[in-house]
């Protein structure tokens, strides 16, 4: 179905090609998952099968490309509509229309499919994926989940014989992601359209692939099942590292597989005690630094935070969890003082940060917002650090180049911001918060767009800025870096704090919370690979 | 009556079935009482055409968000006034007022010989205030007949019935219209993200943290809409070759020259009789041969096309009487359309052009009753209560 000769591409400007002499063949009906880690190439792989590399991207693809007997060479993404469907990370950046059924119609209308035909395949596709009753919905009124499946709706009913999602679910809740992932699995079995998905959360894939095509930071790529792939993979679910460490072969998969086969593992972790999680820096609980009473916001008639009470400690990492929408963002804004608070108070350090101006309120709690490029505008990331520790009034406490140094070593301070990985800005955005000096640190989804490798180095970091006593939240929605990174997690739902208390008693307290060593070795409330290997190093 | 739409309702013979009408028959509509707007300053017929689309906008407009834009039509119309009449206030002075009645007195600034004929401050009187008042009245009503064509009509759809040649003109619009809401979206968000910073959120020194970040954020929406659009067909059969081209767009400037003669001369009642109504015929039927010609190649389907039938034909007709009527009135020289401000006399209504401008409301029962989303299909227990709750709704929020 999709061939690759001896595919290399090379961008303008670039010091060597992204691809690398690429062979592959991904057969009729497969789901292929394309793994690697981030900026490895994931994506120019992805759009060379429907010719975007190179026609719309530029750079210059060496080799041969055919996907259904049609050369990419020769056929432009347009001429390959029929055949291809594209889905990107982000459904309302490539919406048209303004409804959902004119969104499903508009690509057949490109295809000039006649009238009483679309009208059946529109009808069609509403229910296959579930979405008969948005049918005249605004697109932007959708949640993500719904209007992902929208997304992916509106290139099927093309009737592409191949679909190509681009990190589908790496906006969405937990919840909506598996909204996604179903409909995405129930086409391959209904229709049998060939799908190649790349994605960054493996955990809820990998089980569904056929083939793992893994694109590594060299620009060579391999493919073959599964198991035998992520063996040896540079990235890969909790689940595979920890047969990994256990020397399962081949490794589990899924949880369902993990479980069958951990018998002797569990025994050798014997019943002991669960040493608690090993800290690159180790945290010491201190004193209330940040103490939130009645909280409440409001937009118009909608509440998205009700009355909460939240203390925050120094030393202490707090994961906020809940579905998109649950009133995470807000708590966060109203906690930094400058987004709406309608009632309660706020105190840190005896000040009200949303009483005193902006300059002032982030010497006192600092918040990295969801999209962190937002802060940054200069063109070197030197200028950057150079502007934050002017931007601070009086003599800066920390300079913002030492703590980028402490937080993501190597960073080339001649570099543009915009080309950082995702990691890396992140990390620059946080060093101008700290730049200010703040003891409350607050980011907002943090994890977006990070591998399981930059996850890590993220870990690394909350750790070295709870060690230093500072209060830290984190908003996210990856429950396993949660269990990975927090002393206690707060979950939220429409507005109100529903959970509060120490990670591992909320994440396994519910399957649907839980990570996937705790579920694997439940009754034991195992949550991270160290712990289990500090275990098998002391037996 | 058969609707374009699914069924909606159980008894289709009893109640007729919600359907958006089609969008060219709202602005034939709202255009031929633009036409009427333009014959007449008398305010009571100005008012009556207000409320007529007032009326029909109440009961006609659907739940989108352009549905919501009369109201501030109306606002810009009043606005209109309150700027013509300051504007005649100080620049238009009456140097002979006698007779007149001297509302106040401006301080006086002599200009120079060479703007004679300019006049800054002086008396400002009840008759000139009064005619500028009429001026702005009409001029006002007439961006409201807009107001009211845009509210009821979908602004996208109307461009869907853009023939082929022109597709990609509807396109770009219709992106920038997406990427509008987009912009103002981000730009909020990036001054929030500023505050976090602390750094300033005004002037001039701000513009730069808050220009760049939105911009690129822009760009970069704008490249992924680009890749979505190619990747989903768009574009796949314009190839039309260049003499085509060429000659489709020199058919359609002259027919546009053609259509914008003939608007002035309809529009403007002192402009000489050949400029109006010829010159609109023949400006139309040189973009009809160039959009003929341009979309000869252009193969594309419409999903679920709006249909014309009855009510279209029924909307168009009662706009276009109140036009005819009034083009009539002020070629038989009727003097109740334009009522003297000097002498101030009290305005009289004349039957014929009241009679007909009512006849445009009529389009709120021609019409048929729009659909709402979400209600009655979701809902079927109630869903007439539902229904009702909506319209006092509507009604209720209706300017």
């Amino acid at each position: 179905m999709i061939e690759f000769d001896r595919v290399s591409v090379t961008y303008h400007g670039a010091p060597g090609p992204v691809l690398r002499d690429v062979d592959l063949i991904i057969g009729e009906g497969e789901l292929a998952l394309v793994v690697g880690r981030t900026g490895a190439g994931k994506s120019t792989l992805l759009g060379a099968v429907n010719g975007l590399v190179p026609h719309f991207t530029g750079g210059t693809l060496a080799g041969r490309v055919q996907v259904a007997g049609r050369d990419t060479r020769t056929h432009k993404p347009r001429e390959l509509a029929d055949v291809v469907g594209v889905v990107g990370q982000d459904p309302l950046a490539g919406f048209v229309t303004d409804t959902v059924e004119e969104e499903l119609a508009y690509g057949m209308e490109q295809l000039a499919v006649p009238a009483d035909v679309m009208r059946k395949r529109v009808e069609e596709t509403l229910d296959l994926l579930g979405i008969a009753e948005l049918r005249d919905r605004p697109l932007h009124q959708l949640s993500g989940g719904q209007q992902q499946r929208v997304a992916i709706g509106s290139v099927l009913t093309a009737q592409p014989r191949i679909l190509v999602l681009d990190e589908p679910t790496s906006a969405l809740d937990p919840t909506a992601a598996e909204e996604v992932l179903a409909a995405i699995t129930r086409l391959v079995h209904d229709l049998g359209v060939t799908v190649v998905l790349a994605e960054h959360r493996l955990e809820r894939v990998v089980q569904y692939a056929d083939t793992v095509i893994e694109v590594r930071t060299d620009g060579t790529v391999s493919s073959g099942v599964p198991a035998a792939m992520l063996a040896t993979a540079a990235v890969a679910p909790p689940v595979v590292e920890l047969g990994r460490l256990a020397g399962w072969d081949p490794p589990a998969l899924s949880v369902r597989d993990a479980r069958r086969v951990v018998g002797p593992l569990r025994q050798r972790l014997g019943t002991g005690p669960v040493p608690p999680p090993v800290r690159l820096v180790p945290r010491a609980v201190g004193a209330t630094l940040l103490q939130a009473r009645r909280v409440t916001v409001r937009y118009g008639d909608a509440v998205a935070v009700r009355t909460v009470d939240l203390d925050l400690h120094a030393g202490q990492v707090t994961a906020l969890m809940g579905r998109n929408g649950s009133g995470k963002s807000s708590l966060l804004w109203a906690l930094q003082g400058s987004g709406p608070r309608q009632g309660g108070s706020v105190t840190v350090e005896g000040t009200d940060p949303a009483a005193v101006p902006a300059a002032a309120a982030r010497a006192l709690v600092g918040l990295v917002p969801q999209t962190p490029a937002d802060l940054l505008y200069l063109d070197t990331v030197a200028d950057e650090c150079d502007q934050a520790d002017r931007e601070v009034a009086g003599a800066a406490p920390l300079k913002a180049r030492e703590v980028l140094g402490l937080l993501a070593p190597g960073i080339d301070g001649g570099a543009h911001p915009r080309d950082l990985s995702e990691g890396q800005r992140l990390a620059l955005v946080l060093a101008v918060q700290l730049a200010a000096g703040p003891r409350v640190v607050l980011l907002d989804e943090p994890t977006r767009g990070l591998d399981y490798p930059g996850k890590r180095a993220l870990v690394d970091i909350l750790d070295r800025l709870a060690g230093e006593g500072r209060a830290v939240v984190i908003a996210t929605h990856d429950v396993e870096f949660a269990a990975a990174a927090a002393d206690r997690v707060v979950v939220m739902a429409v507005g109100d704090v529903v959970a509060d208390g120490p990670t591992a008693e909320v994440v396994t307290a519910s399957p649907a919370f839980a990570p996937q060593l705790a579920k694997i070795l439940a009754p034991a409330a195992y949550l991270t690979l160290d712990q289990v290997a500090r275990v098998l190093g002391e037996a | 009556m058969t609707s374009a739409g699914p069924a909606r309702h159980p008894a289709p013979g009893r109640a007729r079935l919600p359907r958006t009408l089609h969008p060219v028959a709202w602005w034939l509509w709202a255009l031929g009482l633009a036409t009427a707007v333009s014959r007449t300053t008398n305010p009571l017929l100005l008012a009556l055409v207000l409320g007529v689309l007032a009326v029909v906008v109440a009961n006609r407009r659907g739940e989108a968000p352009w549905a919501r834009a009369f109201k501030y039509y109306l606002y810009l119309a009043v606005v209109v006034i309150v700027v013509r009449v300051a504007f005649r206030s100080v620049f238009g002075g009456d140097v002979d007022v006698v007779g007149m009645h001297v509302l106040f007195r401006l301080p006086q600034v002599p200009l120079p010989s060479w703007a004679a004929g300019v006049q800054l401050g002086g008396a400002v009187t009840l008759e000139g205030t009064m005619g500028a008042v009429y001026d702005g009245l009409r001029l006002g009503t007439l961006l409201c007949c807009l107001g009211a064509a845009n509210a009821l009509a979908n602004p996208k759809r109307a461009l869907r019935v853009l023939p082929g040649a022109l597709y990609e003109l509807g396109v770009a619009v219709v992106v920038s219209l997406n990427v509008a809401p987009q912009l103002v979206e981000s730009v909020q968000r990036v001054r929030r993200a500023r505050k976090l910073r602390g750094g300033p959120t005004r002037g001039r020194h701000a513009l730069r943290g808050i220009a760049v970040p939105v911009l690129e954020d822009a760009f970069e929406r704008s490249l992924m809409l680009a890749a979505a659009m190619d990747s989903r067909g768009y574009g796949r059969t314009g190839g039309a070759s260049r003499r085509t081209r060429r000659g489709t767009v020199v058919l359609l400037l002259a027919g546009m020259v053609g259509l914008c003669t003939g608007a002035y001369g309809l529009l403007d009642g002192s402009a000489p009789g050949a400029l109006g109504l010829p010159a609109m015929a023949a400006g139309a039927t040189l973009c009809g041969l160039g959009l003929a010609l341009g979309s000869r190649r252009v193969r594309r389907t419409q999903y679920r096309p709006d249909p014309w039938r009855g009510p279209e034909w029924g909307v168009v007709v009662c706009g276009l009487v109140p036009a005819v009527v009034l083009l009539a009135a002020f070629g038989a020289g009727v003097s109740a359309l334009d009522p003297s401000t000097s002498p101030l006399s009290w305005p009289t209504l004349p039957t014929g052009p009241a009679l007909a401008i009512v006849v445009a409301a009529l389009a709120a029962v021609v019409a048929p009753p729009p659909v709402r989303p979400g209600r009655a299909p979701t809902v079927p227990a109630g869903a007439g209560i539902e229904r009702d709750m909506g319209r006092l709704r509507t009604t209720g929020v209706a300017p």
